[in-house]
């Protein structure tokens, strides 16, 4: 398939494939603007899975709304730096965004129900996701929407592709979404939350499914989730977010092991264990700070188990454990670590 | 697979997920129809009428226009001249009230028709893409719409027509550009609650441009309540039509029209009450039906809804519903 973003002057194949530099969301509400996200950085490579973790409200899926662009209302206002094989993305013009959403970056949603469009067959659907790149007529279009319901697993394709959205299980329409991002073939796939309506068993087919297709086509995954058993069984390098900002970022053994914010270390207590002879859960006190009332200093500190006085008055810096895993927490001073700026890539 | 006309079909099992899938042909729409007594006797009364209208020419036993007024004001079911009985009656200038109404017809129903189409290309595209894209366009659009509803219709269709004169063309002139505003404010209703869906979202992630978004994406969506519209548009149109001709201002004699008819047919409604009776019958007909037929048409093109009214047969599965209902 013929790319289009392929002919543009900045296009270079060399650059990493997706970065993001300090990207931040800001909405104007009537309470006042805040900053649903705020300063964000990441890179992937062909092939990896990049795992965003976070709990509801942390501006985890506005993060990956912002960096295929349709970041809805009310009007956020996003600034920072994202580059798609050397191509900038924020500012660019319509075109050149659209000419990337689906051939360079496609997203998958959370509730795949609603995604997609009740009053049209999936056939459709998926078959529209050639003929919005003209040159593929009405009839091969559809057969090649049902090899794609093929390669997704869902049986009988042929006769299934003439069924309308409600007719599927929340499974098969999770599929249909997966089959409908990848049929532009994307060097990237944004995951938004992929399993988090399902079943634990159809959740399982799912994340293997991706895996498989990552493993054919060396697509990059960015995945979003609040399920750390998801990011255990399939990412390569994890992010935690809070309250807009990444306050750890680190490969998945490493953070498993050595997590370092007290945040991620409550995440992870707050799992139940079969194993364990604790009889009570380990919540996080509290609830997520709303987004216009972010309090001053580290953003975590009323809920945090080992807050100091210092929490309080000024945001930590970076607090690198090693070259790939940071923490943003005041306790990375104690342990003697190397310290660098909270602003820069 | 449930049995045919079960009640309440059991959640099926993940196997049961394949032998859902059959799509819908014609005769699955017929035999809906056939199952439903009072929009069948619409759909057949709609299609007489359009059958009569199509064939007025052959069908007619007696010139519309032409006079005789040896034989004025005969009650139905009289001899005529040429040997053909006047079944329903002849009007005051001895003209045949069958062949008239069913040349009445053509006029009446083609303008209801033809001008609901008219106003329905222009009030959806301009409704679709206020409500799609917003900002100074929306405003500029409904504020239109918002002062051109404040106008009684009528009057200035009146005014309308009594400077540029009656007739075919003007009616439907006039029609598309008054009524136009009623499909703008639906489709910019509807337009507002589909832009913030997840389904437009995603279209957009793939790379769709606005235009094939609301082409593609928002208008079929749109589509079952805009039809229903569309069909009480028809009936609104038709009664209009008669209205302003029996005002004097639509159709012109000799040309018959309803509304006309029924005009003519006021000062005799004591001695000839066919001469009044049967257009209004025709109106009140012809509008009922367009209703009920609406009403059906809105849950058949729903993919969601019409399962209901789709009989299961034997030796033909059917859909049947995802979750089970109470």
């Amino acid at each position: 398939m013929k790319r289009e973003y392929c002919q543009h002057p900045d296009f270079d194949p060399y650059a990493p494939l997706l970065t993001v530099e300090n990207l931040r969301v800001r909405f104007a509400t009537h309470q006042g603007s805040f900053h649903a996200v705020n300063g964000i950085s990441y890179s992937i490579s062909p092939g990896a899975t990049f795992g965003i973790l976070g709990e509801s409200g942390s501006g985890k899926s506005v993060s990956q709304e912002a960096v295929i662009g349709i970041v809805k209302c009310p009007p956020g206002v996003v600034s920072g730096s994202v580059r798609f094989c050397g191509i900038e993305l924020i500012g660019a013009p319509g075109r050149i965004r659209r000419s990337i959403r689906g051939q360079g970056i496609a997203m998958i949603f959370q509730d795949a129900v609603t995604a997609l469009n009740p009053s049209l067959t999936v056939g459709f659907q998926i078959a529209e996701m050639y003929r919005v790149r003209a040159g593929v007529d009405r009839q091969s279009a559809f057969r090649r929407a049902t090899a794609l319901m093929d390669r997704v697993q869902i049986p009988a394709a042929r006769k299934r592709a003439r069924d309308y959205p409600h007719q599927f299980s929340g499974g098969m329409s999770q599929r249909v979404m997966i089959a409908m991002a990848l049929a532009q073939d994307p060097a990237v796939l944004i995951a938004d939350e992929p399993t988090t309506a399902l079943d634990v068993t159809v959740q399982g087919q799912i994340l293997m499914l991706l895996r498989e297709l990552q493993l054919e086509t060396g697509l990059a995954l960015v995945l979003i989730t609040h399920d750390l058993g998801v990011i255990a069984e399939a990412a390569d390098h994890v992010a935690v977010m809070y309250a807009g900002r990444i306050v750890e970022k680190a490969p998945v053994e490493s953070i498993f092991r050595e997590p370092m914010h007290p945040y991620t270390i409550a995440l992870m207590e707050s799992v139940p264990q079969i194993d364990s002879v604790r009889s009570r859960l380990n919540a996080i006190g509290g609830t997520p700070p709303v987004l216009s009332k972010i309090p001053p200093g580290c953003a975590f500190h009323p809920r945090c188990a080992s807050c100091m006085e210092i929490c309080r008055r000024s945001r930590p810096f970076r607090f690198w454990l090693t070259g790939d895993h940071y923490s943003e927490c005041h306790l990375g001073r104690d342990a003697g670590i190397l310290a660098g700026s909270a602003d820069d890539g | 697979m449930n049995e045919q006309g079960s009640e309440a079909p059991e959640v099926a099992p993940i196997s049961g997920e394949e032998s859902r899938a059959a799509s819908l042909g014609w005769r699955d729409y017929l035999w809906a129809l056939i199952d439903d007594r009072v929009t069948l006797a619409a759909a057949a009364f709609l299609t007489i009428l359009a059958f009569l209208t199509i064939g007025a020419d052959f069908l007619a036993p007696y010139d519309p226009v032409k006079l005789n007024l040896k034989e004025r004001l005969l009650p139905p079911f009289s001899p005529g001249a040429n040997g053909m009985p006047h079944i329903l009656g002849t009007d005051e200038l001895g003209r045949d009230m069958f062949s008239r109404l069913i040349f009445g017809a053509r006029v009446s129903v083609s303008i209801g028709v033809i001008g609901a189409t008219a106003s329905a290309i222009i009030g959806i595209s301009l409704g679709l893409v206020a409500g799609y894209l917003r900002g100074y366009i929306e405003d500029v659009i409904m504020r239109t719409v918002d002062g051109m509803l404040a106008l009684p219709s009528l009057l200035v269709a009146l005014f309308v027509l009594f400077m540029i004169g009656g007739g075919y063309l003007n009616l439907i002139l006039v029609f598309a550009v008054l009524h136009w505003t009623v499909y703008a404010r639906m489709a910019r209703g509807l337009a507002l609650t589909y832009r913030e869906s997840t389904f437009v979202a995603a279209a957009k992630s793939i790379g769709c441009r606005d235009s094939r978004i609301m082409a593609r994406h928002l208008l079929p969506n749109m589509a079952s309540p805009l039809l229903v519209l569309f069909t009480l548009e028809i009936a609104v149109l038709i009664l209009s039509e008669a209205s302003l001709s029996f005002l004097g201002f639509g159709i012109q004699p000799p040309d018959p029209s309803w509304g006309l008819m029924i005009a003519k047919g006021r000062d005799y409604m004591r001695s000839a009450w066919w001469m009044v009776t049967l257009p209004g019958a025709a109106i009140m007909l012809t509008a009922l039906s367009l209703n009920l037929l609406a009403a059906w048409v809105r849950t058949i093109t729903d993919p969601v809804q019409r399962w209901r009214y789709i009989r299961a047969r034997p030796g033909k599965s059917s859909e049947t519903p995802v979750t089970s209902v109470p």
